[in-house]
């Protein structure tokens, strides 16, 4: 199976309540960046869907991994190669010339050239928060999509059973190949992914996995391509524009109760919610 | 401007996110009408008839099965064409998030994802999304004459009948998407719970990784005296003491209820996100220096064991 997985950097979530705004953007200067956290999931998940667990290091089928950003994005797709993808495509842009559509546009296009069995990607970006480009995506090519994937098993490299969480529960889908599949966070647990290449008794440790040194210095000679945006969308008018943005006030601290009964006492005469 | 509102329909049932959408199109002032489809359309169309609707669009049809966006993009997208509307809209909730980029794609409109304001400023739509968490909003236009939009349901009140009653029509089923062919609808695995639904639940009790095994044993009955929807934490869902679809978060449910209760939780700021529009928070956590309790109302710092079971005990006699 050939699978393609678009990453994006974002400023470091667990800093996200240190951000400030400027004129009319969000100030990233000083914050650190990682890899979309649901973008790594996309990434395991790939890994896993083209391997046999038990033998990790021999991938059955490719995985192309895909960012879009200045020269030092290169390092979010580093990263991937050493975890075990093949190679990597970076996409010539900023920030700020994209958005959600144009990127779907420009997916399309490298789809067309790339030819994968399947476009895995992360549900949301933790920064844009739009969870909207795996459907534009899948909409563009006329593919099918699973989105919020929970757990996928691939049944002959044909087709993915996939199940969504969504409001309530879940749901299953079967999807043929070639599709769009979104992946969600439980998707790396021990069970998120079964494989047809890795036996039943193999069990995967929670999480996505880390790169060893060796890799990490073998992925620097894994191919990096380099590609216009205008040669995968020539039209790169946006259709979503900021005007600014601003912080939400701060919610107060309020008292630290000593007892149940103080609590509930409090609770029906000064917040009147019981 | 001319809004279509696009209901939200489970197992056949209205979903009450589908006034929260109602409450977006008469922020618009524009005039709007709505659609249902699938499978129970034509009832759930009845329902909507007192809201004040232009018309009541109902494609009552078996063929739409299942939540499939490939089966409701095409005739959404059709009815949005031959009606003239300009402004589509659902509410932000997995169906709402899965089926409307989508729609978005075929009309080459612009979408604007999980908005909590809208104004009308000058002929345009100015809307207004959280980002980064909710630490930060972004104030934002749709370059597009088309636009599609949903809405946050913790933003959004749920709208009242209106009075009135709506010309309900039915509408034909677009041609399904060559796509629809390669997706099966397996089935759809309900949570069973009397609970309120958490985006619909006046009380919310909510339980961290802290609770460990006993989670539902200690929230059950606390959530059981109130009416209250049970939430969890990230770290209590990853951990396999809730079930998932309970995930409180910047990922899973947004929620802004009159009371909250967070019980056991540490307040990452991916918890923080999606609850931090409660009216009133309620944290119990023994350690005095969780973040949560920089967002609470009223913190006890207490063993959740202790004073869980107490609370239910100083309910029952205020009761």
């Amino acid at each position: 199976m050939k699978i393609l997985v678009p990453l994006k950097r974002v400023s470091d979530p667990d800093n996200a309540n240190k951000i400030k705004v400027g004129a009319g953007k969000v100030e990233t200067t000083g914050l650190e960046w990682k890899p979309n956290p649901f973008d790594e999931y996309a990434v395991e998940t790939a890994l896993r869907l083209t391997e046999n667990g038990t033998n990790a290091k021999a991938r059955l089928g490719e995985v192309t991994v895909v960012t879009f950003g200045p020269k030092e994005t290169e390092t979010t797709l580093r990263a991937a190669l050493a975890t075990g993808a093949d190679k990597a495509i970076r996409v010539d842009t900023t920030d700020d010339a994209i958005d959600g559509d144009l990127l779907a546009r420009a997916l399309k296009a490298l789809v067309e050239r790339e030819k994968p069995d399947l476009v895995l990607l992360g549900k949301q970006q933790v920064d844009g928060d739009a969870n909207q480009v795996a459907q534009l995506l899948a909409e563009y090519l006329g593919w099918p999509q699973a989105t919020f994937a929970g757990q996928i098993t691939s049944e002959a490299d044909k087709a993915l059973l996939v199940s969504r969480e969504v409001d309530g529960g879940s749901i299953k889908l079967r999807v043929t190949l070639p599709a769009v599949v979104s992946v969600d966070l439980r998707i790396v647990n021990a069970v998120g992914v079964t494989s047809m290449h890795t036996p039943p008794t193999h069990k995967y440790s929670d999480g996505v996995r880390f790169a060893a040194l060796m890799a990490i210095m073998a992925a620097k000679k894994k191919s990096l391509t380099e590609v216009k945006l205008t040669d995968l969308s020539p039209d790169t008018a946006l259709k979503i524009k900021y005007t600014g943005f601003d912080l939400p006030p701060a919610r107060k601290a309020g008292v630290k109760i000593k007892t149940v009964a103080e609590l509930v006492q409090k609770l029906k005469t000064e917040a009147k919610v019981l | 401007m001319n809004t279509l509102v696009i209901a939200e329909l489970s197992e056949g049932k209205l979903r009450k996110s589908t006034h929260s959408a109602i409450n977006f199109a008469r922020q618009t002032g524009a005039p709007f009408s709505i659609l249902a489809l699938g499978p129970g359309a034509k009832a759930a169309a009845s329902e909507l008839a007192s809201f004040g609707a232009a018309k009541v669009l109902a494609a009552d049809d078996a063929a739409i099965a299942g939540q499939v966006a490939e089966l409701h993009a095409p005739t959404i997208a059709a009815v949005a064409k031959a009606g003239g509307f300009d402004i589509l809209v659902a509410c932000a909730s997995s169906f709402g998030k899965d089926v409307m980029p989508r729609v978005a794609a075929k009309l080459g409109a612009g979408y604007a994802a999980d908005i909590s304001s809208v104004k009308a400023e000058g002929g345009k739509l100015v809307y207004r999304r959280p980002v980064y968490a909710g630490n930060a909003y972004g104030t934002c236009e749709l370059l597009t004459a088309v636009q599609v939009v949903t809405v946050r349901q913790s933003e959004f009140a749920a709208a009242e009948p209106s009075g009135g009653a709506s010309p309900v029509e039915a509408v034909a089923t677009a041609p399904a998407d060559p796509a629809a062919a390669r997706v099966e609808f397996v089935g759809l695995e309900a949570a069973k719970s009397e609970r309120p639904d958490l985006g619909e639940a006046k009380v919310i009790v909510s339980g961290g990784r802290a609770l460990k095994e006993r989670f539902a044993e200690v929230l059950d009955p606390l959530a059981t005296l109130l009416s209250a929807a049970v939430g969890a934490s990230r770290a209590a869902c990853d951990a396999g003491y809730a079930p998932p679809e309970l995930q409180v978060g910047q990922t899973g449910r947004v929620v802004a209820p009159q009371l909250y209760f967070a019980i056991g939780i540490s307040g990452a700021i991916q918890h923080l996100a999606g609850m931090k529009g409660s009216k009133t928070i309620v944290a119990i956590n023994k350690d005095a220096d969780a973040p949560i309790f920089q967002v609470a109302d009223y913190g006890l710092v207490a063993d959740l064991f202790v004073a869980v079971p107490e609370l239910i005990a100083e309910l029952k006699k205020a009761q």
